[in-house]
């Protein structure tokens, strides 16, 4: 069994998890915590420098780890990472042309209830933006776990960028709604 | 006074392996800087106190005056002297802390001298602002040391001995520059920071470890001059803030300059004396606690040119004067919700800190967003100290058999200045600290040697919007085509949400000299001059106390290693061991000398030396925390 800080390692090791893109939260979570309340630097506080040091760069590390893994997108291209697989992000742009058309419309449809100050019509198309991320995170979960089909998988995570992109451009419509 | 009981079933976790020998208890304060009261707190006998000062007074007004001898009043006594002598009387100086004259706003409404003072970067905007006194030009940063030496002395006095360390509240929502200041002024009047703890996380700790409460909570802290809300999830001894928001320029104040505001429309006045200002917003501040109690407030002054003044305020016309400022602690109550995932039905309870939540109006809109009646049963005044104290003494190493984790977040993103003026995000708010980004950058130019970083704080996208915190200068970048070479800038927020940079040459390994020239921070000349002004040093033999505090790190150091040897010796192998050994005795033979500098060293090499022991007893107690959890699964396959 390797875990802990003694061997080179990845994050799911780092928490003693299974290397899956479905994932136990509260496993996670309770991991998370037990391993904090190592190496979190109010543990140290009043013990010498180096050892301050040394604690917060792990609690750092651990903070990282936490984060990646407990975020869908994080998770899934932190594991195609591992596999060598870049999600080309930045890089890549050819998208199918009807899921481009739908996220034009989605954002026209957003700026339109941001204009229109209209609350509900925002919570609507919120609601429909977390179903749809939620299927592309299930189709995730079976072309990494069960698949091993990275490429496909690394254009669901190119997917699920649009979606967080209009995840933010929601809440700055809600942002706007409040002022 | 409410007192604090240990009583919360707490994580039952491994000893970490990493304590030192059984000691006597050290002395350690949580402090309060608030904007109006100070205050200073410890646990006694496993209860959380606040210290009182020689009256019984537990509160400490934030106000400072200077006299042209030198002297310095703080407390009561300035406070006393505000109207007759406001423009040597500081108070509030809280809101000025890391801020320049233009975050101030309208000026002419203090009674104030304020001298602008110019940045340290050439980053357009200007440095922290200073207020012109009759003993010189006076940094928020040395008012607020002033008070933090009334509060230390006065802990000394009560503990009988000297302070291992202070944990000092800031509000949550306070920035980089913010709290740098407020951790230089507490240095300036010679406390050890063991941490800079936000105040509302201060108050659940204080609230939670009370009430043994499990669920999410949220934390209401209006205090003189900031808005905090945060959002917490306490489990199982487990504190964690999910998110933070709120306004570090509003607070009780901006309702008695209200009640000014009406007063001056009332009687039709304009441009004041500084000491009418000041009178009038006494008077103002004591009509809005009346109303706290009663339905209304009657505000009777004669004002230097012999007016009179003689007005009715009701309740309902306070409410309608404050009805905006109420509205503006409800944007961030809803954002802070937002980004923490939740709705208001998911939060269990809703607690009131600061003084300001005493404000009937203030409690029934609160009430009203939440859908549930706020908890108020912890003095609102005091909670965030007795807090502050519960942490400063786990972190000072007095174990309790209880222990708790704190998991704090920094409030506002870090950004980078990238082209065209915007903001590029590196760390995002309510990222839990302590985190860090590393980012790579090249250059742009053939045999281009230096490269400058501008990093800002806030949520806008443009860089104007944002606080600038500092610009970095990397120098000595070996000279390559364009784009050759490789920077790695890593930013660091530490425990008490402060940001540091670090930048290094991949492609040769070369560290590159960082220049930092933070936009609202102190200059070095600065902090020397403080010093020296500081009556408190001028009276210490510096030198004899900087010894002193090497001698108590020395024996610190060596009873901990002392022990450490005890309890995993056998981790090391005989070679490292013997190394570590000669280091110690190094180490103990120059203690008895007055050598400063040697003994600084012998401590660095000693310290050198444990580095992998100290790598290698943490990763024993972390092994010990997951096997210790007895979940099967935890194998890896």
């Amino acid at each position: 069994m390797t875990q802990g800080f003694d061997t080179p390692q990845n994050h799911f090791q780092l928490f003693g998890l299974a290397q899956s893109f479905q994932l136990d939260n509260a496993q996670l979570e309770l991991a998370f915590r037990a391993l904090q309340a190592q190496v979190h630097p109010d543990k140290s506080a009043h013990l010498p420098d180096t050892e301050q040091r040394i604690a917060m760069q792990r609690s750092t590390l651990v903070n990282e780890a936490y984060q990646t893994l407990r975020s869908p997108i994080r998770r899934a291209r932190y594991m195609l990472s591992l596999q060598g697989v870049d999600t080309q992000e930045e890089t890549n742009t050819a998208m199918p042309l009807d899921f481009l058309m739908a996220q034009m419309e989605w954002r026209e449809a957003v700026a339109d209830a941001q204009q229109a100050r209209d609350a509900e019509a925002i919570g609507q198309l919120e609601a429909r933006m977390k179903d749809e991320t939620g299927k592309l995170e299930a189709m995730l979960a079976i072309k990494i776990d069960s698949e091993h089909d990275y490429a496909v998988a690394a254009g669901l995570v190119r997917k699920l960028r649009f979606m967080e992109k209009l995840a933010e451009e929601i809440d700055s419509a809600y942002d706007e709604l409040d002022s | 006074m409410p007192t604090l009981r240990f009583n919360m079933a707490l994580l039952q976790i491994s000893e970490p392996g990493l304590s030192t020998a059984p000691h006597q208890h050290r002395l350690a304060v949580g402090i309060d800087l608030g904007t109006t009261n100070s205050l200073v707190a410890t646990v006694r006998n496993g209860i959380s106190v606040v210290l009182n000062d020689e009256h019984g007074r537990a509160m400490l007004p934030s106000v400072v005056r200077y006299a042209a001898d030198g002297h310095v009043a703080v407390g009561e006594s300035a406070q006393a002297a505000q109207s007759d002598d406001p423009v040597n009387t500081i108070v509030s100086a809280k809101r000025f802390m890391g801020r320049g004259l233009a975050d101030i706003g309208d000026t002419s409404r203090l009674p104030y001298r304020f001298v602008e003072v110019p940045a340290l970067g050439e980053t357009g905007q200007g440095g922290m602002v200073q207020l012109r006194t009759v003993a010189g030009a006076k940094s928020p940063v040395e008012v607020s040391a002033e008070i933090l030496k009334v509060l230390r002395a006065r802990a000394e006095a009560a503990l009988g001995g000297e302070l291992v360390g202070a944990v000092i509240t800031v509000p949550a929502y306070f920035d980089d520059a913010q709290r740098q200041a407020t951790k230089d002024a507490a240095k300036l009047a010679g406390l050890n920071v063991l941490r800079l703890l936000n105040e509302p996380t201060a108050a659940a700790i204080a609230y939670g470890l009370d009430n043994a409460s499990e669920g999410v909570y949220a934390v209401y802290d209006l205090g003189g001059g900031t808005f905090d809300i945060s959002v917490l999830r306490l489990s199982r001894g487990v504190f964690e803030v999910l998110s933070a928001n709120g306004d570090s320029a509003l607070g009780g104040d901006d309702f008695d300059q209200r009640i000014h505001c009406w007063l001056l429309e009332k009687n039709q006045l304009s441009a004041l004396s500084p000491q009418d200002t000041r009178l009038l917003l006494t008077l103002a501040r004591a009509a809005k606690e009346q109303l706290t109690e009663h339905e209304e407030a009657r505000i009777t002054a004669v004002l230097s040119s012999g007016e009179v003044i003689d007005n009715l305020l009701t309740q309902d016309e306070f409410e309608s004067l404050s009805k905006n400022l109420i509205q503006r602690t409800l944007q961030p109550l809803r954002r802070a919700l937002r980004d923490a995932k939740l709705s208001v039905t998911d939060v269990k309870g809703v607690v009131m800190v600061g003084g300001a939540t005493r404000m009937p109006q203030v409690q029934h809109a609160v009430g009203e967003f939440f859908g549930q009646t706020p908890l108020t049963n912890l003095d609102p005044d005091k909670v965030v100290a007795l807090g502050a104290a519960i942490q400063a003494n786990l972190l000072a190493g007095n174990r309790s058999s209880d222990e708790w984790l704190l998991l704090d977040v920094i409030p506002l993103s870090l950004g980078l200045e990238t082209m065209g003026g915007l903001v590029e995000k590196i760390i995002p708010r309510n990222s839990t600290i302590p985190t860090a980004r590393a980012q790579e950058f090249t250059t742009y130019k053939d045999g281009q040697t230096a490269m400058s970083l501008h990093v800002v704080q806030g949520e806008r996208e443009l860089v104007s919007d944002c606080r600038s915190l500092a610009k970095f200068e990397l120098r000595g970048i070996p000279a390559m085509v364009a784009g050759a070479a490789r920077i790695r800038v890593t930013f660091q927020v530490d425990a008490d949400g402060l940001l540091n940079v670090a930048a290094r040459e991949m492609g040769c390994g070369v560290e590159a000299a960082i220049v930092v020239k933070p936009s609202y921070g102190l200059s070095d000349a600065e902090i020397t001059r403080m010093l020296q002004d500081s009556t408190q040093h001028a009276q210490d033999d510096m030198q004899a106390r900087a010894l002193r505090e090497h001698q108590v790190e020395a024996n610190q150091l060596l009873e901990a290693v002392g022990h450490a040897l005890e309890q995993d010796g056998m981790l090391l192998e005989a070679e490292q061991r013997a190394r570590i050994e000669t280091q110690m005795r190094v180490l103990r033979d120059v203690l008895p000398l007055t050598d400063q500098r040697e003994l600084k060293r012998a401590i660095s090499a000693l310290n050198e030396t444990t580095v992998s022991f100290a790598q290698a007893r943490m990763d024993k107690s972390v092994s010990l925390a997951l096997s210790g959890k007895n979940i099967s699964d935890l194998e890896v396959k």
